[in-house]
């Protein structure tokens, strides 16, 4: 079967109950492919965060339906045990900020999450190289996470999120820190490793200049999402 | 899999160094105070083996001669020393005073001893300097603890002594050490009245016409030299001949009812059982606070160091991370920390120890049960860190 990158039918999430009920995501339906860079844009308290949280199997949808790849991990309820391993093997996490671990080196930073899939430290850290190799930030393997420019820790996040080959990325704001050029280099980045390894890039974003990078865009306001064609503009 | 605490240790290495030192010197505190514990029981086993004695015959109805005073006739030691079983019985005199050398005082249990020579119970059974005392006054043999050295004057009451001999490891239970000199001295030292009260009670003899009858010559002389000299001891201790039990010669003495005899298992009891219990319980309620204020520290410390983590651990959690993982690298610091601290604290606890003024006996067993007291110190107070870890929602790394 081929994979699917993500597929998101009539997801909703309530807050509360009775009166205090709030309907954070209506009905919302999204589907990525596998190597695409979509992205999600919405003014605050629009349910960006919540849809995140939700595809990031962080919080419980009230309804709907998600695949990830060609596994349906959620129809009414979830249908992975452990979310956690879930998280961790099928899910890759780029933070606003990088979020690097700061008691571990770059290489150790990005290695963590194939050792904590069991994966022993020589393998895992030779996937690890061979990411930030790809990222262009090799160089720093040894470095600890406070030596590195706000680029190179950017780079280095991205690499951590992908080194488990998950079949889709979400992305928080991953720009917001960065000037122009380097929001620009960051997206460039995600757009390349997306289609070397076939992975569903969701980037949230409200950052002006990335917006028109994207091909597709799903709109999201009150909850409710609506796809649009993006400009697509070429990164160069 | 890396060890997580390992790296954030290496990592935050000044912080843990300096706050395992700080712990280790509460924990050598601890171990020290352990030590005065086990110094006290120690200098009161000694107290009793150095004396040589199997029984001490004392006042009827007290404790002493060490936990109360005791006073009795000085030729009771005939009629032990004739009982069979026993090998030989000394007269002893206890005394803790002010001895005094120059200017200088020190503070020292002053021992009588009957002149019956070195193998006879109550004297020092061996000397580390000197010679043993040969002369009936004036001698005097020190515990090199009081910090006399041979050939010095010391005072006592009226009268100098000079020291011609050492000692090691000779101390009262109270920890003060301990000068020998011979008993005639000693009863001196310990019944004299002064001078004033010597011619006040001499006059009341003169003046009474029962002592003073000119008929009678000598009769008044003899009854104030009666008044004088003073002819009793605090003790008697009983050596027993190979073979025979103490308990048996203790009953056979006991049997007199004037008299009360205890036997070295009864002696060690009253020291440990009472003379040193209400500073045993002292203690214990100082170990007590400081194993809190130690758990409290340890607790503050895991607390802080986890909650400047509280980003990382919802990262963490978020990429996967098992609950197990994250307590597991909590428990690990506030093991090492507990583990760095003891290290500091035995070192600090074993070259601190000399310096104190009272005798303070390490134990390996006091450091293996302080060590996982330790252990057991850090595991409870790691908990509190790791339940705030656990309740991070690992959303809290995603924004929003």
């Amino acid at each position: 079967m081929a994979k699917q990158g993500i597929i998101i039918e009539g997801l909703s999430k309530q807050y509360g109950y009775g009166d205090t009920a709030f309907l954070a995501l209506k009905n919302v339906n999204m589907h990525v492919a596998p190597g695409e860079v979509v992205g999600l844009i919405g003014p605050s308290g629009s349910g960006k965060s919540t849809l995140l949280k939700c595809l990031g199997a962080v919080i419980d949808p009230t309804a709907g339906r998600m695949t990830l790849g060609d596994e349906v991990i959620f129809d009414g309820a979830w249908h992975v045990k452990d979310l956690r391993a879930l998280r961790r093997d099928k899910i890759g996490f780029v933070f606003q900020a990088p979020y690097l671990i700061p008691f571990l080196d770059v290489l150790d930073n990005v290695a963590l999450l194939p050792m904590l899939a069991g994966v022993d430290n020589t393998t895992a850290r030779k996937q690890a190289l061979e990411l930030l190799t790809a990222l262009d930030v090799q160089h720093r393997a040894s470095a600890m996470p406070s030596q590195l420019s706000g680029g190179e820790q950017q780079r280095v996040a991205i690499a951590r999120g992908l080194v488990n080959r998950p079949p889709v990325i979400l992305a928080d704001e991953p720009t917001a820190p960065l000037d122009s050029v380097r929001a620009l280099a960051v997206i460039r980045m995600l757009n390349d490793m997306a289609k070397r390894f076939e992975t569903a890039v969701i980037v949230v974003t409200h950052d002006e200049k990335i917006i028109p990078t994207f091909k597709r865009i799903y709109h999201i306001r009150d909850g409710e999402t609506h796809e649009e064609v993006g400009e697509g503009r070429a990164l160069g | 899999m890396i060890s997580l605490a390992g790296r954030d240790i290496l990592h935050s290495w000044g912080k843990f160094i300096f706050t395992g030192i700080g712990l280790g010197l509460l924990i050598g505190v601890t171990l020290i105070m352990a030590g005065v514990y086990r110094g006290m029981v120690d200098d009161g086993r000694v107290l009793l083996d150095n004396s040589g004695a199997d029984l001490w015959v004392v006042q009827k109805d007290t404790l002493g001669p060490y936990a109360e005073s005791s006073s009795l006739p000085d030729d009771w030691w005939r009629s032990f020393a004739s009982l069979p079983g026993v090998m030989g019985a000394s007269n002893v005199t206890y005394l803790t005073m002010q001895v005094k050398k120059g200017e200088r005082d020190v503070r020292a249990m002053v021992v009588g001893i009957a002149q019956d020579g070195p193998t006879a119970a109550g004297w020092p059974p061996q000397l580390v300097a000197g010679r043993h005392i040969t002369r009936s006054h004036y001698e005097a043999v020190a515990d090199v603890a009081s910090g006399f050295v041979l050939g010095d004057e010391l005072k006592i009451r009226r009268n100098f002594y000079k020291v011609v001999g050492l000692t090691r490891r000779m101390v009262s239970s109270g920890g003060d050490p301990m000068i020998f000199i011979p008993l005639k001295d000693a009863q001196e030292a310990q019944f004299l009245k002064d001078n004033d009260a010597i011619l006040m009670q001499r006059r009341r003899t003169e003046e009474n016409p029962i002592f003073n009858r000119p008929n009678v010559p000598g009769l008044l002389e003899a009854v104030i030299e009666s008044q004088i000299v003073n002819h009793s001891v605090n003790a008697v201790l009983v050596r027993i001949k190979p073979g025979y039990s103490a308990e048996e010669i203790a009953t056979s003495v006991r049997r007199w009812n004037r008299l009360t005899v205890y036997t070295r298992q009864q002696m060690e009891q009253i020291l440990i059982g009472k003379l040193i219990a209400t500073s045993a319980r002292q203690i214990a309620m100082f170990l007590v606070i400081l194993a809190v204020v130690s758990a409290a520290i340890v607790a503050f410390i895991i607390y802080t160091l986890t909650m400047d983590k509280i980003r990382e651990i919802a990262v963490l959690k978020l990429i996967g991370t098992r609950n197990w993982t994250i307590s597991w690298m909590i428990l690990q610091q506030a093991l090492v920390l507990g583990c760095l601290g003891f290290v500091v604290g035995k070192i600090t606890a074993t070259f601190a120890a000399p310096y104190f003024p009272k005798y303070v006996l390490l134990m390996p067993f006091d450091s293996v049960i302080g060590f996982f007291a330790v252990v057991v110190i850090c595991i409870l107070s790691s908990i509190v860190a790791i339940r705030m870890a656990l309740k991070v929602d690992p959303a809290e790394a995603i924004g929003g």
